[in-house]
């Protein structure tokens, strides 16, 4: 960590300097490197699907798998593991407040992508965005634990947690400064 | 850095268990601790009905003391993935890059190839802004296009009693907490947020599917 730190910090000043010493010359032709081939790390959409849905040998495939071939190579392993963990709380998954069985539900999860409402509000319940204010987590909880109704295994549906510890804001950029 | 050793040792204790870490913040081995993790995605109406709003934050769980000192990588591309007809292969793409003491945006463009793999649209300049600097105030980039731009440091959005989670998988608890408690009070993370005009992101007003990218440098 520490060497890594240096070497950021190394780095940054070498930008620096060459940032300056282009300044010099002409602001238009200081224009940064944009080349190379960049090859995907991480990917993401829904929040903590990859941690609670994947075992730690798939994490990282699964990250490097694009969404449309997603279903095809994680969706058995989300059925399980959506099976194995009602099974570990009490009663079995039938559906959820989606009325969507455990393998169509699965095949929704397993392809990580973010739907999202061109017309009005967004909220990640409705599942037409994320908002910043919106309990993902209780949302998650409920359609994996919650029954068709969503009221079964109150003790697993929420985690009492309703709210950020910083306020947003009304406008841009909305997320809270930084502590 | 000594919370977040523990908590990638939590994420170790998930081999065996199945302990959620956080949304997705160090969600796999291969991305934690180099610049590539992934921590929350957020896209939402804006102030302005006009608009959307996209966030992806990185580098979660960062201290007060870590943030004063953390950085985008210059190897490291972000990407936002835009499908807007329901194929999960994406029709559009945003980029975004740090360069020196800014943050570059490019797009909304096709991909051409999509995939895995992504070249830097130089093409298709969107704008940049001043990276805002740790306890410094908000710097925000614009665009012709009606695009706004912003990156740096904030608080982490996300909330969640990640231990009394961790309890009722070990079975040490069989409920949560109430009130719960957020594990992730007091911690920043590295956010990128674009505003963008929804006539921007396609033809038509249906439904789109976005996702985010952390792309590396060969």
């Amino acid at each position: 960590m520490k060497t890594n730190n240096f070497k950021i910090i190394a780095m940054s000043f070498v930008a620096t300097i060459m940032l300056v010493s282009c300044s010099n010359s002409d602001n238009n032709s200081s224009s940064p490197d944009f080349s190379g081939t960049f090859v995907q790390k991480d990917q993401m959409a829904r929040p903590a699907i990859n941690t609670v849905f994947n075992s730690s040998a798939d994490k990282d495939a699964f990250n490097i798998t694009v969404p449309s071939a997603m279903q095809a190579a994680f969706k058995t392993k989300f059925e399980a593991r959506l099976l194995a963990l009602n099974n570990a709380t009490g009663a079995a998954y039938t559906t959820n407040a989606l009325n969507l069985d455990s393998s169509t539900f699965a095949g929704v999860l397993a392809q990580d992508v973010l739907t999202v409402s061109r017309t009005g509000a967004t909220a990640f319940g409705s599942l037409k965005g994320r908002s910043l204010n919106d309990d993902v987590i209780d949302t998650e909880l409920t359609l994996i634990f919650g029954g068709p109704t969503g009221g079964d295994k109150p003790a697993f549906t929420s985690d009492n947690v309703d709210a950020n510890d910083k306020t947003f804001s009304t406008t841009f950029p909305y997320l809270a400064t930084a502590w | 850095m000594k919370k977040s050793k523990m908590l990638l040792g939590l994420s170790l204790v998930a081999i065996s268990g199945l302990v959620l870490i956080a949304a997705d913040h160090i969600d796999a081995p291969a991305v934690t601790g180099n610049g590539n993790d992934i921590t929350d995605v957020y896209a939402f109406q804006a102030q302005d009905n006009n608009n959307l709003v996209l966030v992806v934050n990185t580098q979660g769980l960062l201290s007060p003391t870590a943030t004063s000192t953390a950085s985008f990588k210059e190897n490291v591309l972000m990407e936002i993935n835009i499908d807007n007809n329901g194929d999960a292969v994406e029709d559009l793409v945003i980029q975004a890059i740090r360069k020196g003491d800014k943050m570059y945006f490019f797009g909304p463009v096709a991909p051409g190839t999509p995939g895995i793999n992504s070249t830097i649209k130089t093409d298709s300049p969107a704008g940049n802004v001043a990276i805002s600097a740790y306890g410094s105030p908000v710097v925000i980039g614009t665009s012709a296009s009606g695009m706004k731009f912003f990156a740096g440091p904030r608080d982490d959005p996300f909330f969640f009693d990640l231990t009394a989670y961790k309890a009722i998988i070990a079975g040490t608890a069989t409920a949560f907490a109430d009130p719960g408690v957020d594990t992730f009070k007091g911690t920043n993370v590295l956010s990128t947020v674009i505003e963008i005009p929804k006539t921007m992101l396609g033809t038509g007003t249906g439904d789109i599917n976005i996702w985010a990218e952390t792309k590396q440098k060969q």
